[in-house]
């Protein structure tokens, strides 16, 4: 029976369906559990957390990351893959302390002060939360007081600052020396991302990396792990 | 179930009811003052018979009549021209169904090109710095050979956009001749692909030959009334006004035999018509109305299509210009004139001045490409690689092209706006909007999926160079050697028995 859950787990996972609602891509699945309902039947037959996330929620994911890789999937079926892990790690997230599970690191991700888009933003989210980062979403237009602020008492293990406009990409720099001031800038690694940064503006700002998109988000951080 | 090819639904028209009315006058007009010379005796005859003026005309050169051909004549063809020809093919799904007043495209190949272009790729080295190196494609012009339009006919059987085939190379391989010339052309195309095969004849003593060879691929004389998988491009005018002898006799010996024929004129602007829109549209189309007036009295009825090949003159050279906006303008305006008729029409596009695959050849291209496809003209022919107008034809071109009308067919789709459609507009904006992220990404899906998004340009690189070429010459080769069905073997052993002159190199078998 929770073999049965765990491979219709995965294979929701794959299909990027979050809700019962969802369709997923092969057939019109909507009416059956997604990986929501799924989860939370997991934890009712007591399953245990870990194997869940493993057999279930990466195992679907891995899948989807070579469908990806082999040009089958698109960013829109990645990104229902991971928004559904992502929400069934809310689920998870009590049980994952009481079971002493680690998520892979604590995340936080801000928009700039002076800057509101954040479509780049939410899709980095998505992505790292689905890989099985805990993620801070601050929000857009985040006074650098404030991303300070969360970095000293929250202590995540990455910052993720994203920004679109020439003018708004001070403000990273701004944030970076901050950080400095506070004393916290060696407690975090600072990702930059955005239409208007590159790697030399990294480098020129002091932040730990740049990141062209959400799936380079995941590979800097897995190097960054390592 | 035939082809579909695009129907469009809102057809791209520059010329009033009251100025194709115009068109239509001026043309009945001038066929019967000036008129038309005619090089021909037994057409000036039939002509004479059913009422038209006829006078010899006294030169030193070859025989010549004026005919002045009366509008009720030319009404009474109108009438009796079919306004449905139908376009067989060796497999169903390639038929083609042209109904005259629907405004409906078929994209075909073309011309006759002399010179086949071939492709190769070149590292150069960048001077003074030896790590810089770039690859660039160096095209090679060559004659086109019996080989080359086999593999044109091959290439083109899985171009998925490409409706019907006409012959694209001239074969010109030493043992071919006037005499064999026409039954190689039309086996090895007919032998290479499973579409609908168009093309002109160099010798009409082969034609009964060439029939002979379609009914045999068909399965029988009735099989191919009701499938002509064959049909055939004549220029029996050559602007302006002049009927001539040889291609009079070819068409008329076709249209007795009942296949589909093209009535072709190819004025040029400036020389051969006048530079006037208005001036060469009414000389293009009693060009053509003399034409099928003449096919409906040798045969009434018999299916034949309105063929508009107008082109502007360069200032220049005197030579063609398909590149130029007004040839477009030409081609959307006959496509127009041709509807009025109700008669499908064998419209020009994608021909470009340029020599060689590059910038200009796809500005060009696409210019009239798109033009010329809004305005419906049901066959669209010479669409496929072609260059430096017609006389280079380049395969790497026409798998470019390929990729071109996948993403006009795409754009022509009808757009979907209904009141089933709003109400999925609303719940999905409302959902949508109740998520801290507001994204609509994840409704994409069951777009994708569905075909409702298109697909990405095939043949866009992973870095910064430009590696369309490259990756098109891939797609290209990918394409040749793909299997084809060729006619069975039985067939094929029939066809060389009794059709003389087929060369042994074509059979597969």
């Amino acid at each position: 029976m929770s073999e049965d859950i765990i491979a219709l787990l995965k294979e929701n996972v794959i299909q990027g369906r979050k809700t019962a609602e969802d369709e997923g891509i092969e057939d019109d699945l909507s009416g059956t559990p997604g990986v929501l309902e799924l989860t939370q039947q997991a934890l009712d037959q007591k399953i245990p957390t870990g194997r869940i996330i493993s057999e279930g929620l990466t195992a679907g994911m891995e899948v989807v990351g070579e469908k990806f890789a082999n040009k089958e999937y698109f960013i829109p079926d990645m990104l229902a893959s991971a928004e559904a892990v992502g929400a069934a790690m809310d689920i998870l997230k009590p049980y994952l302390e009481a079971s002493q599970t680690q998520a892979r690191g604590k995340f936080a991700i801000a928009t700039v002060k002076g800057d509101i888009h954040d479509i780049g933003k939410n899709i980095v989210a998505i992505l790292l939360k689905g890989a099985g980062f805990q993620v801070d979403d601050l929000g857009i237009d985040v006074p650098t007081e404030k991303i300070v602020e969360f970095v000293k008492e929250e202590k995540p293990d990455y910052l993720g600052l994203s920004a679109l406009l020439t003018t708004t990409m001070l403000a990273m720099k701004e944030v970076i020396d901050a950080l400095a001031t506070h004393g916290v800038r060696d407690q975090v690694k600072v990702l930059i991302g955005g239409a208007a940064v590159s790697e030399d503006y990294a480098r020129e700002i002091g932040a730990d990396a740049y990141c062209v998109d959400g799936f380079d988000a995941i590979r800097v951080l897995e190097s960054l792990r390592s | 179930m035939p082809r579909e090819g695009i129907l469009i639904e809102k057809p791209y028209q520059r010329l009033s009811d009251g100025q194709i009315e115009l068109i239509h006058k001026t043309s009945l007009e001038i066929l019967e003052n000036p008129g038309i010379i005619c090089f021909n005796a037994e057409a000036a005859e039939l002509f004479s018979n059913k009422g038209a003026q006829v006078k010899s005309i006294q030169t030193d050169g070859p025989p010549c009549w004026h005919l002045s051909i009366p509008a009720k004549l030319v009404n009474e063809a109108l009438q009796s021209s079919p306004k449905t020809v139908v376009l067989g093919a060796r497999k169903e799904e390639n038929v083609l169904i042209m109904k005259g007043d629907e405004a409906r495209v078929f994209f075909i190949t073309g011309s006759e090109a002399n010179i086949w272009l071939d492709v190769d790729f070149q590292t150069y080295v960048r001077k003074g710095d030896s790590s810089r190196e770039v690859v660039l494609p160096e095209f090679l012009p060559r004659r086109g050979m019996l080989a080359d339009l086999c593999e044109s006919a091959r290439v083109s059987e899985h171009l998925e956009t490409l409706d019907g085939f006409i012959r694209n190379v001239n074969i010109q391989d030493k043992d071919i001749t006037e005499d064999n010339k026409d039954v190689n052309k039309y086996f090895a195309s007919l032998n290479n692909m499973t579409k609908h095969f168009m093309s002109g004849l160099t010798n009409p003593k082969r034609l009964d030959d060439v029939a002979r060879m379609a009914s045999i691929v068909v399965g029988g004389d009735e099989a191919l009334k009701k499938n002509p998988l064959i049909s055939f491009i004549t220029c029996l005018i050559k602007s302006p006004l002049q009927m001539v002898d040889d291609t009079t006799d070819t068409f008329m010996a076709i249209c007795r035999k009942g296949f589909p024929t093209v009535v072709s004129s190819s004025p040029q602007a400036g020389s051969s018509a006048p530079m006037k829109e208005d001036g060469i549209l009414s000389q293009i189309n009693a060009e053509v109305l003399a034409g099928i007036t003449l096919g409906q009295i040798v045969n009434p009825g018999c299916p034949t299509i309105y063929g508009s090949v107008p082109v502007r003159a360069r200032l220049d050279t005197l030579g063609d210009s398909y590149g130029a906006p007004e040839t477009a303008q030409y081609n959307v305006d006959c496509a127009q004139l041709a509807r009025f008729y109700k008669l499908p029409c064998y419209a020009t596009a994608g021909v470009c001045d340029a020599k060689t695959p590059g910038q200009q050849s796809t500005v060009e291209r696409l210019f009239s490409d798109i033009l010329v496809t809004l305005s419906g003209p049901q066959y669209l022919h010479c669409a496929y690689g072609l260059l430096d107008c017609n006389s280079v034809f380049c395969l790497l071109q026409a798998v470019l092209d390929d990729a071109h009308f996948q993403m006009l067919k795409f754009f022509l789709k009808p757009a979907i706006v209904n009141n089933e459609e709003a109400e999925k507009t609303l719940k999905q904006i409302r959902e949508v909007i109740e998520t801290p992220q507001k994204l609509y990404i994840k409704h994409m899906r069951p777009m994708i999926r569905s075909g409702r998004i298109s697909q990405s340009y095939p043949f866009e690189g992973n870095g910064d160079s430009d590696e369309v070429f490259h990756l098109a010459y891939e797609r290209m080769k990918e394409l040749a050697a793909r299997p084809v069905e060729h006619i069975d073997r039985e067939t094929t052993q029939k066809l060389y028995k009794e059709i003389p002159g087929l060369l042994p190199r074509l059979n597969v078998y």
